[in-house]
């Protein structure tokens, strides 16, 4: 007796044993077929057309009562695929809004929202923008009860190439990151008043 | 048990002294008597065991970074990670596969999906009610889920009907995808 090393999918963490009922068989596959070539043709066989017959011989709860699970294991199937398409193309229609906003004449801070829809941890980045930039940084929630990142510190460039950066590790690339700017006091200096009007 | 359970339901996070370390693997082998020869290499001496205490007084116990066992009363359950590196130390029944797709959704056991042909169930005398254990799947080799047995395995083969085994913890649930960091 002694301990196992297991394998767990890539994509969705289950045994590969399990990954047909999760929906995300086809990525499943791929992910297996690249990574652990051994393991993928001890679970899935090596020719599609043996491996079905197989299961149902293998299997006792019935040829009807398997073709119904079967069944179900597909609609399972095309319903995430839909929801991951909606969820990816929610993503890539978002963009991150990075706003400057002008405090005491020459002090100024940063806010960044738009970014839970890409699943970053917000504490957590606020907490490597604190130690990056040296200055003080927090997540609070804006006018609008969402959460954004707040840095003090005229540091928005920065913070744009690091998101940038973050995006494109989880790869989005194409997503925008916008930065505008707002002045609490007067000093117009051709920036756009209508999404100022509206932040505040 | 797991059903809801996120970051925002932990309460706090202590390192574990060694002393209560050692007490705690000695629990581990009296509740499961395998486990005594590996217990030294899944919690090595050296390891740092973390408490994180959540709410509603379940307590999961972390070996570095990963969480192996958790504590609701008194009794120690085994995560799944835990069960799949060394499976024969725990009591296993099985289910037929027409089941897999509600344990996985978190459904308890019905007594049906663990008598028909598909399905295993020990040898009399089997298991008490109450007894913790693994579920397994037809021509699976892993566990997919932790249970406690409502009945006995006994009467869980007369009786045949309704619920038989109360589902901890199964592969999916937010136990499962609860990262430590």
């Amino acid at each position: 007796m002694s301990l196992r090393d297991v394998v767990y999918c890539g994509v969705c963490s289950y045994p590969p044993e399990y990954c047909e009922f999760t929906g995300k068989l086809k990525r499943c596959k791929v992910w297996l077929a690249e990574n652990h070539r051994d393991i993928f043709e001890q679970v899935y066989g090596d020719v599609e057309t043996d491996e079905a017959a197989e299961k149902l011989a293998a299997s006792s709860i019935g040829g009807e009562r398997e073709e119904k699970l079967e069944k179900d294991l597909l609609r399972l199937q095309s319903k995430q695929e839909n929801r991951e398409q909606r969820e990816l193309a929610k993503k890539l229609s978002s963009k991150v809004i990075i706003r400057r906003e002008a405090r005491t004449k020459r002090k100024c801070m940063v806010a960044i929202s738009g970014l839970e829809v890409f699943e970053i941890d917000m504490k957590k980045l606020a907490k490597t923008f604190a130690s990056k930039f040296a200055t003080g940084c927090s997540v609070s929630k804006n006018v609008e009860k969402k959460e954004e990142i707040v840095i003090q510190g005229d540091v928005a460039d920065e913070a744009e190439a690091y998101i940038h950066k973050l995006l494109e590790e989880k790869g989005m690339k194409d997503v925008k990151v916008e930065q505008i700017e707002t002045k609490k006091k007067k000093k117009p200096t051709g920036v756009p008043g209508a999404p100022a009007a509206d932040e505040e | 048990m797991f059903r809801k359970f996120s970051k925002e339901d932990v309460h706090s996070r202590s390192n574990v002294k060694s002393s209560v370390q050692r007490t705690l693997k000695t629990k581990l082998v009296k509740q499961f008597p395998k486990l005594e020869p590996v217990i030294d290499e899944l919690v090595p001496k050296k390891s740092q065991v973390e408490l994180i205490k959540c709410e509603d007084k379940i307590q999961l116990y972390c070996v570095d970074g990963e969480v192996l066992f958790f504590q609701n009363f008194d009794e120690l359950i085994p995560t799944l990670k835990f069960v799949h590196r060394i499976p024969e130390a725990f009591p296993t029944i099985q289910v037929d596969r027409g089941a897999i797709k509600f344990v996985l959704s978190g459904a308890n056991i019905m007594c049906p999906g663990l008598t028909s042909p598909g399905a295993q169930l020990p040898e009399a005398p089997g298991f008490e009610n109450d007894a913790l254990v693994i579920i397994k799947a037809e021509n699976k080799e892993s566990a997919l889920a932790v249970g406690r047995l409502l009945m006995s395995t006994e009467d869980i083969k007369s009786v045949n009907k309704g619920h038989g085994v109360e589902l901890i913890h199964h592969l999916g649930d937010c136990l499962w995808n609860f990262s430590v960091e």
